[in-house]
């Protein structure tokens, strides 16, 4: 059996902190160049660039491109023949959040109780979403995620009978009222499917698609098409000032479900998308 | 739409000479607060005592940088959601609070309060924290330094770029641009 020290995952975590939250993903750059040349509204325009220039800079001071460097989520997918081994897992972790984001100069967002709210200062803890798979391996998603787009998420159990139009109206209609808040051009995750709690995961890990790429199933992805070019008829435009590109992108993501159900979740991603993996 | 320069303290005359989607490039000093400083801040004004600084001519910004590196004035440093300082900002635009600088939207009793005491609903853009902490020059706390990085803090800035949202004559951008583009 494979033995991996959780130093390694430590070390690694404090790295993709940064990683994330310097570097805007080649998909999203060319996504956000791409919506420049299509969009009419001067002012996205104006906006298109200034994102545009905000990411080079970031880069290349190695600055976080959002002064909201986010909830550390954290996806592990752990192979069942890996033995982790020299501590906590959770904590290993958690160590590595507290030093990327200290030695990274990130924004502590994290208050300890969700009603006293006092910040815990270092930014953990995280939220970790665990999958055993096979395998001998440890892949790590790290997806820092800004406080204004979550907010602007919901979950909804609609009815079997309202169908692909039902899904496709909600999913559009609450874009239209988030508006403004989420820092459009955003990136809009969709789950379908499952339960309660899958299927707000589902539309979570929509997000960590690559920009651009459709979803594998044809039917769906007609139906991400269907709701992006919607979504940009809405004309909330660049930060809601007035034009085409509201949306960079719409992901589905699907799962089996009771005969009884129909969940959907809208989880909203800004065009600060931030995600980075590794494979241990 | 015009590129206009403005520069602190903001006068009435300022204020009247801008209309919704106006791009504005500010320059002078610009105060930080968020949610916390706004209710200290509320609690004083309901109580009739004496803020710990002057409002009139004013612009508040709602923000809350990351952590400077070393050589850096300030870190990343772009605007957070307004809506959160709804409920106080009537009570400071009625103190003289000329603009503030957030983004999202602001609900109906601050727009009103806006065309009332004559001031600006400011967007600056929402995730481009890095190239916003270029325009800011110095920063030093002003009060309620006990809040960290909630404090109050005077930013001098040049030339940092916003966008007119709600103007003093009751024009709403986020309203109009919809409009303007959408195909629904
Ligand atoms: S919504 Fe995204 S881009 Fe906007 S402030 Fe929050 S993290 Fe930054």
């Amino acid at each position: 059996m494979r033995e991996l020290d959780v130093t390694v995952v430590t070390d690694a975590i404090a790295e993709m902190c940064k990683e994330s939250n310097y570097f805007l993903g080649q998909d999203v750059v060319d996504a956000l160049k791409n919506a420049l040349e299509k969009e009419v509204s001067p002012a996205g325009k104006e906006v298109l660039r200034q994102l545009l220039e905000n990411a080079r800079i970031a880069r290349e001071e190695e600055v976080p491109m959002c002064q909201d460097t986010g909830f550390a989520v954290v996806f592990l997918e752990i192979g069942q023949d890996l033995h982790l081994s020299g501590g906590d897992l959770t904590e290993a972790v958690n160590e590595g959040v507290r030093r990327g984001y200290t030695e990274g100069y990130l924004r502590k967002s994290i208050v300890k109780d969700p009603l006293d709210r006092v910040n815990t200062k270092d930014n953990t803890p995280v939220v970790i979403h665990t999958e055993i798979v096979p395998g001998d391996k440890l892949k790590i998603v790290l997806a820092p995620k800004g406080g204004g787009s979550e907010n602007m998420s919901i979950v909804r159990m609609l009815k079997p009978a309202d169908g692909y139009q039902g899904i496709v109206d909600f999913v559009v209609d609450h874009v239209e009222k988030a508006g403004p808040n989420p820092c459009p051009p955003i990136v809009v995750g969709v789950g379908i499917g499952g339960t309660f709690e899958k299927v707000a995961l589902l539309a979570k890990k929509a997000l960590l698609r690559r920009l651009g790429q459709p979803n594998a199933n044809p039917y769906y992805a007609k139906m991400e098409e269907a709701i992006l070019s919607r979504i940009n008829e809405l004309g909330i435009g660049p930060q809601g000032f007035g034009g085409r590109m509201t949306a960079l992108a719409v992901h589905i993501e699907t799962y089996p479900t009771h005969i009884a159900s129909l969940p959907v979740a809208v989880n909203i991603n800004c065009h600060a998308s931030r995600h980075v993996e590794r494979i241990l | 739409m015009a590129a206009i320069k403005l520069t602190t303290p903001l006068t009435d005359e300022d204020i009247m000479g801008l209309k919704a989607g106006d791009s504005v490039f500010i320059s002078g000093e610009i105060y930080t607060a968020r949610d916390a400083a706004h209710k200290k801040l509320y609690e004083l004004i309901e109580k009739n005592q004496q803020l710990p600084l002057d409002l009139q001519g004013k612009i508040f910004y709602y923000v809350g940088p990351a952590p400077a590196k070393p050589g850096q004035v300030v870190g990343s440093a772009g605007p957070t959601t307004s809506g959160r300082m709804d409920a106080y900002t009537p009570a400071m635009l009625a103190q003289g609070l000329k603009a503030c600088i957030g983004k999202g939207s602001r609900d109906e009793a601050t727009k009103k309060a806006l065309q009332e005491y004559k001031a600006v609903y400011l967007a600056a853009t929402g995730g481009a924290g890095a190239l916003l902490a270029k325009k800011i020059k110095s920063i030093e706390p002003v009060a309620y330094e006990e809040l960290g990085p909630e404090a109050i803090q005077r930013m001098v800035v040049e030339d940092f770029p916003a966008t007119v949202i709600n103007d003093a004559y009751g024009n709403d951008l986020y309203e109009e641009g919809r409009k303007k583009y959408s195909r629904k």
